[in-house]
Formats: structure tokens, sequence, C-alpha cells
């Protein structure tokens, strides 16, 4: 029978199913965190239980790190008690690896996993976050879970699952200058909506696709989340393989090579069947901007605020409206004419270094506009921001205005104290423009790195592809 | 976690899609390391016309006297109806936690995010799917009629109106049903399967070395 990628990563991990479909699915691969693991080890031992396989651990602390001052620690007591306990936890428990507060590696979980080689095609990956979707840029089955299932990964390696669905994202064509990931992942949403990846496992493919480097797959898969579908995923290439060698976890010698021979095999069989098609036509995209408070409410940068009169459904109607009002934008205003008050560069849709590298080409010698209060880069992780320093692209922010942070998830959820005040209006290259989700009342437009780099330098959106034209 | 019994309870609207767990719980209050204590921050930024702060005595907030929940004739609802794609966005596991400490048993929509509804069933929460008609009928008897209570019938996955007795089936997984209905801890029954894991481990081991290195 003809499998999907998606089959194959399933099948290779069922420990056994239930009449009614039910399986039981092996993890190889288990990352924590501090914000949603405490309750998880409290668990574990209330119940007298231990990890049953400590080696699949990788955890870091990420959320509730601060992006300043790292001399001073952690400032705020409860942050501090939270990061503690993770730091108790590893300790008591151990792991394969921990990244704590501090380490020259630590950094976003999302950003750590592919960069130290920790998570690998083929694998099945968990997490206590939604975003773990992003691992599936490497083909592996990766996916976000809540903290009643990370004890339940802790106590039995295993997770209790219903098998998705598949769909097929097929992007062709050829992504012109100025257009990213991002704008793959913003276009797609806006057209299937935040729901419409529900059930789904979701496999990007496509000669678009395939000249992604791995930190665009990750973006993409990043967002699969964002689109409804729990994991995203991506076949094996040259790319992908030429990305893992050599890095920390990576297997070695003879190893390496068996594994590679199996990578190989982790793509959808040609003619397998897929429940529901996408297509995407990539040289059609241009840079995409949420106007909303959903990923869904999203435009071109040719576009405009949409009119709730032209609404025709009055449930649409009503959340277009109650959007406008949050975001305090009015009906058929020019997005190329919404003034910003601040920009956030990071988070583990777009902190690695290509996005760094993107935004520095576009503020290379320019200032920060003079309405933007607050223009910060902050890397996913330590790794990506001492190369960007090698590369000199710290100087070149800084030289522009924006302030060169220390890793973390920061702005993106502002659970540290990286936020957006009340009425404050933000480009960020996160994933959620939900109400309040970078700080109460702020306003958040959903952006590539390019795309919030030139407004940052400019002061209201503007069309990147007037300054990146190769 | 508790058995799930046949409920009857007053019932809420919350008429908007999309609500993202962020709503329901605010970031500030994931930095506890307990799974209680959450139900006082439910929907907080909604229901507050204050910014909330972890530790903050709900006597101290100045409550919203528009939000839906803060109306008398909704207090001490325990099911919640809302609209499409409830529970979406982050993997939070507080959202439910702070719903059920609230004082909710079920959530009724006509979707859910996946990882919000898996989280729900894994502490005593029933989400209930429910098509869009069905979900609008609901929504127009509960604004019609103040006191508006509904039966949930796990055993028998029916939804029944207490006062005409209309009913509304809904599916659940025969597995999690159980689980809810006995209230069993999901970890107890995987490692009733000890043997089989293991011997899956060994196998995978042989298959995927690299794994295991």
């Amino acid at each position: 029978m003809l499998k999907t990628l998606y089959d194959k990563l399933w099948d290779s991990h069922v420990v056994r199913t239930e009449d009614d479909g039910t399986g039981l699915i092996y993890i190889d691969r288990h990352l924590i965190h501090e914000v949603t693991s405490p309750q998880a080890y409290e668990g574990l031992k209330l119940a007298k239980r231990r990890p049953w396989r400590v080696e699949s651990i990788v955890a870091t602390a990420d959320h509730n790190t601060p992006t300043t001052d790292w001399d001073k620690g952690i400032e705020d007591p409860i942050s501090k008690l939270q990061v503690d306990t993770l730091d108790q936890n590893i300790k008591e428990y151990g792991s394969k690896a921990y990244f704590p507060f501090l380490d020259s590696r630590q950094g976003i979980v999302h950003v750590i996993g592919p960069e130290q080689g920790a998570t690998l095609p083929g694998m099945t990956v968990v997490c206590g976050d939604s975003h773990t979707s992003t691992h599936g840029a490497l083909a592996c089955l990766a996916h976000g879970i809540g903290t009643s299932e990370v004890e339940h990964v802790l106590a039995t390696q295993c997770l209790v699952q219903k098998k998705m669905k598949n769909m097929l994202v097929r992007v062709e064509g050829q992504l012109g200058a100025g257009v990213s990931a991002k704008d793959i992942a913003l276009a797609l949403i806006g057209k299937i909506g935040t729901a419409g990846g529900t059930g789904y496992a979701i496999e990007f493919a496509g000669s678009v696709i395939e000249s992604l480097s791995v930190e665009g797959r990750m973006t993409l898969c990043n967002m699969a989340i964002e689109a409804g579908a729990r994991a995203g995923m991506i076949a094996v290439d040259q790319v992908t393989i030429d990305y893992l060698h050599g890095r920390t976890f990576a297997p070695k010698g003879d190893l390496w090579d068996q594994a590679v021979s199996y990578w190989r095999s982790l793509r959808s069989d040609p003619g397998a069947i897929f429940d529901l098609m996408v297509t995407l036509n990539g040289s059609e995209l241009i840079p995409q901007v949420t106007w909303g408070t959903s990923p869904e409410m999203v435009v071109g940068i040719d576009g405009r605020v949409p009119d709730p009169e032209h609404e025709k459904d009055p449930s649409k109607r009503e959340g277009i409206e109650q959007a406008l009002k949050y975001m305090g934008l009015e009906p058929n205003t020019l997005l190329t004419e919404v003034e910003i008050d601040k920009v956030f560069i990071g988070s583990c849709t777009n902190s690695r270094i290509e996005d760094i590298r993107i935004a520095a080409k576009v503020v290379a010698g320019k200032r920060v506009a003079p309405n933007v209060q607050l223009a910060m880069v902050v890397p996913g992780s330590g790794l990506v921001k001492t190369q960007a320093e090698q590369e000199g692209l710290d100087k070149i922010f800084i030289a522009a205005g924006f302030e060169w942070r220390q890793p973390g998830c920061s702005m993106c959820l502002a659970m540290n104290n990286d936020r957006l005040e009340a009425g404050e209006r933000c480009a960020s290259t996160s994933n959620r423009n939900f109400e309040g989700r970078q700080g109460a009342g702020g306003r958040t437009h959903l952006v590539s790195p390019a795309m919030a780099a030139s407004a940052a330098v400019n002061g209201t959106f503007v069309d990147v592809r007037e300054i990146i034209t190769d | 976690m508790e058995k799930f019994a046949l409920h009857k309870g007053l019932v809420a609207p919350l008429d908007r899609a999309n609500i993202d767990t962020d709503a329901i719980i605010p970031k500030q209050f994931l930095k506890s390391i307990k799974r209680s204590g959450f139900g006082v921050n439910l929907f907080d930024a909604w229901r507050f016309l204050d910014v909330g702060q972890p530790g903050v005595s709900i006597n101290q907030r100045r409550p919203n006297p528009n939000f839906i929940l803060n109306e008398p004739r909704y207090q001490g609802a325990s099911i919640l109806l809302a609209r499409k794609n409830f529970g979406c966005g982050s993997s939070r596991e507080h959202a439910p936690w702070a719903l059920a400490d609230y004082g909710f048993k079920a959530v009724i929509a006509p979707s859910f995010g996946e990882i919000f509804f898996n989280n729900s069933l894994k502490n005593g929460l029933l989400p209930i799917v429910l098509s869009g008609i069905e979900v609008d009928a609901l929504f127009h008897d509960v604004l019609g009629f103040p006191g508006f209570q509904l039966i949930v019938d796990l055993e028998n996955q029916r939804v029944v109106t207490e006062t005409n007795g209309k009913s509304f089936n809904f599916q659940i997984d025969p597995f999690r049903k159980h689980c809810l209905l006995n209230g069993l801890d999901d970890i107890g029954l995987t490692l009733e399967r000890v043997d089989e894991i293991k011997k899956f481990e060994e196998q995978h081991k042989l298959n995927q070395p690299w794994l295991f290195s």
C-alpha cells in the first residue's frame, strides 16, 4: 500500500492499536521547558513513578528568561521559581541534555532541538508546547501536547493517540525576492483558516518547499498549528541531510551512514492518497501582514483593512468588527499607512540565523524611524546569537537603533518583561496575533523578518520588495 | 480524575469564534507550578477591567459588567456554550484547568482546537461537538430563557434540554468515554502494557539504533 510520509512515521511508532483505531505511539524525543513541565514532574513524583527513558529528554528554560541584564538573574520571583523547579527536576530525574538559563547553548526549545541535532528525521518528537510542529521540517512526526501528556510520556514513553488525516499543501513556482516561508504560512492560513487543518497532519511539498533552507522549512511547519494542524512535515532531501551532518547529537560514523540511508525513505510514496490537497502558487505570493486578532485575518501588503460592511455572514462580520475595534483600525485603511510603535524580531517562528541575516540586510545603513519606540532582535539561541555576532550582524542592528538581546521566547508571548503596553502596535515576526498575546491591550501584526525590519526603518508597513530586489 | 456522572447545569453562552487558550487563561498566570487555582483568572482580560496579576485577590479586581459570565443570570454556570475552534492556539493545559476550576463540567461548540480537546478529556472537562445548527439553536434557547439548563448524559452520548426535552447526540471515542465515566488514570492504563512497550522498544532499537546512541 502506498504511504504518505505521515503514514510511515506513524506506522513505525505504533506499539499497539485498539479496536477503535486508537494507537499507543512510542516517543523518541521529549523536549521539556519550564512552563508546562512542573505539574507533570509533580504528578510523577506523587505517583512514585520514574521517567521511562531519561535519554529521550532534552530540556531548556526559555519562556520566562529575561533578554537583558543576565548578570542580575531572573528578578521576577514567580518566574524564577518556575525556572528553578525545572533545574531541580532535571537534576533529580536526569536528561540527555539540559541547556539551563545562562548556558551558552540555551535558547528557544524549538530552535535548539534541531540546532543540536537532537531532533532527527524519522523520530516522534513531543513537547508541552504547540509549536513543536516546527521540528517536522526535519521529516519527523512532531506535535505539541498538554501537561498531562508530558507526564504520560515521562512515565510510559508513549502517547495514546488517534491517527490524523493526511493533508498535502503543494507550493509550486518560485518565490520572489523579499518573499519568505513566513509569507507562505500566512497566505496558507488566510486561505484555509485557523481551523482548516484541524484533524490533519500537513505535509508541505512542491518546488518552492524544496528550494527552502531547513530554517525556512521550520518557519512553515511552526505555523501548521496556526492553521489548526498539530503537525506539519517535509520530506527528507539533501538539504535535510546537509543540515544535520556534524551536529552535536546527530549520529556519527557508520551509524550516520545507516541513518541517512533510512532517512532517504522518509518521503510520501508517489501516488499516495491524501485526504485533502491544497495548492499555492509561490510565484504569485507577496509579503503578508495580519490586520486582526487571528492569524487568518491577513492580507498582502498591497491590501487594505477589510470593511465589515462587505461581509454577508453575520458572525464573520461581528468577528471583523471586534478585531478592528481591538486593533484600533479603520476599515479600508491601506496597510502601508499603518504606523507602528514597536518591532519584535524573534520567536520560534523567525529567530534563526537566516531570519537575522535578512533583517540585517534590510536595516543596514538605515535608522529606526522616529515613531518606533523600540525595535528589538531576540536571537533564538545562544549559538544563533554568537554566529550573528561573528558575522557582524549585531553591529548593523545596534547602529540602526535596534536593541540586540539575549535569546528566549521574549515578546512572542510576553511571559518575561518584554511586552507591549495597552494600545501599542507591533510589527512582529512571531506566530500569534491573539488579543493580549504580546501584552494586555497590545496590537500585533504578524509579518516576516524582512517585513518587520522594513517597517522598523520606515515607521509604517512597507512592501519590502521595494528594498530587497535580488 | 473524578468520574463524569450524569450532569445537569446552568448554561452560559460565549458567542465568539476562535476563542484561543491565551484568552482562556493569559500568560502571566502560567508561571504557577501548581495545577489548581486558575479559575479566578479564567478569561481574565475579558472578565476584568484591570490587568490581572498572579496572587491578586479577586476582591481587589474590577469586574467587567459587560462580560457575559459576569451577568447575574449566569452565575453558577457549569456548561459553556461557544462557537467554532474553541481552545485553539497554545497547548497550555492551564486552559482546561481554569475552566474546570471555575466550575465548568462541559464545553459545547461546533469544533475545538485539538490539543485543548485532548487536554480537557484528561481533566474531566467534557468537550462536546455539536453541529453549527444545533449550537445556533442552543444559543437561541439560552439567550431566550433565563435559567436555561442542560443535562449532559455521557453514558448515552447526548445533551438534553431540561425544559422541552430536546435531545442532541454527540460522538466521543469509546476509550475516552470509558476513562471519563470511570475516572480512570491514563498512565495507569498504559502501564498495563509495559511488556508490549518494552518489546517495541527493543525492536525499535534494532531498526533505528542511532535513536538510542
